[in-house]
């Protein structure tokens, strides 16, 4: 019956009473005894490929500027990232493994995209530590944070340097123009003043309420130098990686199409967004810009895209994502219109982020078998 | 139409090609069998002889303590040579009787091995028939068959259901018992509807065995009140909860069984287990089941006795790889990892799995990322995620929730971070219930 190369039928028959053989060349595992292929470095790195359409149209916009802050934030987080786990007592070769499981090179490239091209080198490392300690680690790390990381270092860093964080460039003319070039021509073209953004000028009009004459130049202004087309393709000044809508949406599709985010925040937040704006625009017209302009300028497409949807600091549910993504889009809509801030994304998704545990609580699905409040 | 329960489910990649072709083969005489008291869900047998006896195939070994016990029956002839504690799938030491074969595979007396009548017009014969047949549930949870067919009197049960979902992967028992045996399961059908005085029964059948779907619908032509429903292929079509709301849209509610929304769900192996039992009068002492995996060097679906030891039947199947990894009882799903390489096959072994190191292979865990993705999958309902993360923290309040788990391991089978979501929620349930008594 034996057969010399199987190991198994040589095992002795089954003795009784002297202890059973413990075969340890045998794995004993509960079951399930499958799993996916997927998993959370892939997931991750799926995500930072994701973002390399936007990545790629930031340096077209904003030259090789673009390139370097969104290498320097990329690395600063992942070596941020490492030194933290060290610190946090892991050992060397975890420590590797761990700092290089995508994560912290997502949350640096969207860091990045949340960045002026002129940024200097110092915000990059004070925002990617911030990102990494008071958004991550303090935590206890990858899973445990309750806010968007990029998101808790953006506030941090708009909050402690206005300044900087608020000068934006025109899209450059060459790859190899620097961004302390375009904002000597932008000084010079706009009577010493930055470029402003479509956001920041909407804004301006609503500021200007009491004066119908000036809202109406403001808005014709708008139309003039935003046309709906250049916000598509991104070509107008803001963050890196917010203005290319076109290029976020090919990354946000193979994210649907990876399964590893799903239409359900990306939806329920622009669709938020739209109908508030809409409405808003329906009974003033000539204050508040068409839903579409709302929709394309700022970081609502990177935000409801990828922030948003940052599996970590959103809820578990599908019922909950809805959830979650209109209340983020309706915080947007609201600020942008009559906030005091001309753009609320990063606003509005750290707010849902702290009410993630409330939403999960009441957006528990109906157990299988249970009749929900006696009905049906 | 194509069936489905709506909510959760995942669709693991069904390894089937390995065995779904192969008919059934009858393995050899083994020359020595190990028959382990405890075979059901209820209490152990007591063995009812000793050393030197001598028994013959069929003959009864071992008496059922209480209603929720089976009697266990020798599956050869020969000499018994021990009575005492052996390692066994569900067990390091269980209570079994081991009987070495005199090769001559003679049966007791009454037991027709050809038979194939029923006698329909005695209905009240067959659940003694089926009771004193030892029949259990096949499909891996091993419920004394006669206690489901004997529901309390204030219950109503108006449907049966046959389950042919087969939904683990790998395994294709059931689907080739089917396509050989198909009129045998016809009758054993219509005895348990017999026994459940019920007029309406389904064969609930995945659509990835379309072939078995219509030997049972020809089988079953002509029969009143039976439906071949084919359902979607969609882990766990085949748990008894989802497949009721697959088949009849009635939902089991928490805590409750099947029968108390009128429907009993019974193997389609336990049909043809109960079709002899009544035309053979051969009580439960072999069963047919998959041996597959890539360890093993050819997968097969057997007919084995009971007792029968693991390892007749990898010699019968060409041998074990070298880098054999992991060795299951039952699907990969839900079944169990054995520690040990030479244990009996029992009534309800529905496949035994020999996985290489590839397939075995150990993924590394991951924090949890708040995917969502075992929420989505959970077909009762349920968020293992937070479940998990209470486990981990030694809470178990929350587990009043989880007794609802039917442990089907969808969601760890979804979980990019490979947490082991289902040993936590059996961990958590049986804390829960242990602090529950403790008051
Ligand atoms: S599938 Fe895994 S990682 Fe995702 S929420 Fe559930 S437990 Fe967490
Ligand atoms: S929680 Fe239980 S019932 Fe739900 S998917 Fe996991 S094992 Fe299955």
């Amino acid at each position: 019956m034996a057969e010399p190369t199987t190991p198994t039928t040589e095992a002795a028959p089954a003795p009784a009473k002297s202890a059973a053989p413990a075969e340890h060349r045998l794995l004993v595992t509960s079951s399930p005894h499958v799993g996916t292929p997927e998993s959370v470095p892939r997931i991750m790195h799926t995500v930072w490929l994701a973002l390399l359409p936007a990545a790629a149209a930031a340096v077209w916009l904003f030259g090789y500027d673009a390139l370097l802050v969104i290498g320097l934030t990329v690395a600063a987080c992942v070596g941020f990232e490492a030194l933290m786990l060290k610190a946090r007592g892991l050992a060397w070769d975890e420590v590797r493994h761990l700092a290089f499981d995508g994560s912290a090179i997502v949350a640096g490239v969207l860091l990045a995209f949340n960045l002026p091209a002129t940024a200097p080198w110092w915000i990059v490392l004070v925002g990617a530590f911030v990102a990494m300690g008071l958004g991550k680690h303090v935590f206890g790390g990858l899973g445990h944070n309750p806010f968007n990381p990029a998101l808790v270092a953006r506030i941090f860093l708009v909050i402690s340097f206005p300044t900087q964080m608020a000068v934006y460039i025109s899209p450059v003319d060459s790859f190899t123009q620097s961004s302390a070039e375009r904002l000597e021509l932008d000084l010079a073209e706009f009577d010493g003043q930055t470029y402003a953004t479509p956001l920041g000028r909407l804004k301006d009009a609503v500021r200007a309420q009491a004066d119908p004459a000036k809202v109406e130049a403001i808005r014709a202004e708008v139309a003039e130098r935003y046309p709906v087309a250049d916000l598509f393709l991104g070509r107008t000044g803001g963050a890196l990686g917010e203005t290319s809508a076109l290029a976020l949406l090919l990354g946000a599709a193979l994210l649907l199409w990876r399964r590893i985010i799903t239409w359900h925040i990306p939806l329920s937040f622009l669709g938020t967004t739209a109908v508030v704006t809409g409405i808003a625009w329906a009974v003033h017209p000539e204050l508040y810009a068409e839903p579409l302009v709302y929709l394309l300028s700022g970081g609502l497409i990177l935000g409801a895209c990828f922030m948003a949807t940052d599996m970590v600091t959103s809820p578990v549910s599908r019922t909950g994502m809805l959830v979650f993504g209109a209340g983020c889009g309706l915080i947007t809509a609201v600020i942008r219109l009559w906030g005091g801030y001309p753009e609320g994304v990063a606003f509005s998704i750290l707010i849902m982020n702290a009410l993630v545990p409330l939403i999960d609580r009441y957006t528990k699905g109906r157990k299988f078998g249970e009749t929900r409040r006696a009905a049906a | 139409m194509v069936r489905t329960f709506k909510r959760g489910g995942v669709h693991p990649p069904e390894h089937k090609q390995l065995t779904e072709r192969k008919p059934i083969e009858t393995l050899p005489l083994p020359k020595r069998v190990v028959i382990p008291m405890a075979q059901c869900l209820g209490a152990p047998a007591e063995p009812t002889v000793k050393p030197k006896d001598a028994v013959k195939a069929g003959q009864r070994i071992g008496e059922p303590k209480g209603f929720v016990s089976t009697p266990v029956h020798a599956s050869i002839s020969g000499t018994v040579k021990k009575v005492d504690l052996y390692p066994t799938a569900v067990g390091a030491r269980i209570l079994s009787v081991e009987i070495e074969s005199d090769g001559k595979d003679e049966w007791v007396e009454g037991i027709d091995l050809e038979s194939r009548e029923v006698d329909f017009t005695r209905p009240d014969d067959f659940l003694p028939a089926l009771t004193d047949a030892g029949l259990v549930g096949m499909g891996g949870a091993a419920f004394p068959t006669h206690v489901k067919l004997k529901p309390p009197k204030d219950v109503k049960v108006d449907t049966l259901i046959l389950n042919g979902a087969e939904c683990e992967p790998y395994l294709t028992a059931d689907h080739r018992l089917m396509l050989e045996r198909a009129p045998e399961i016809a009758l054993g059908l219509q005895i348990l509807m017999a026994v459940l005085k019920v007029d309406r029964a389904y064969v609930g059948i995945e659509d990835n065995k379309p072939d078995a779907a219509a030997t049972m619908r020809q089988a079953l032509a002509g029969t009143l009140g039976v439906e071949v429903a084919v359902c979607r292929t969609r882990y766990p079509q085949g748990a008894e909860k989802q497949l009721i709301k697959s088949l009849t849209g009635r939902e089991v509610p928490p805590g409750k069984l099947p029968m108390h929304v009128g429907c009993v769900v019974q193997n389609v192996g336990t049909a043809f287990a109960a079709f002899e039992a009544v035309a053979r009068h051969k009580p439960l002492v072999e069963r047919v089941l998959t041996v597959s995996g890539r360890a093993i060097r050819e997968p097969k679906n057997l007919r084995v006795r009971i007792g029968t030891p693991l390892s007749d039947l990898v010699a019968f199947c060409g041998g074990a790889a070298d880098d054999l990894r992991k060795l299951i009882f039952g699907g990969p799903m839900m079944g169990k990892a054995l520690r040990f390489e030479d244990v009996p096959i029992v009534k309800s072994t529905s496949g035994i799995l020999f996985f290489d190191r590839e397939e075995a292979a150990a993924v590394r865990e991951f924090p949890c990322i708040r995917c969502g993705r075992c929420v989505a999958a959970c077909p009762q309902g349920l968020v293992p995620c937070d479940l998990g993360d209470q486990a981990e923290h030694g809470q178990y309040a929350g587990f009043a929730d989880a007794l609802d788990c039917v442990e089907c391991g969808s969601c760890q089978f979804t979980c990019p971070a490979h947490r082991r979501l289902v040993h936590l929620l059996r961990l958590g349930k049986s804390e829960f219930r242990r602090l529950q008594k403790k008051g």
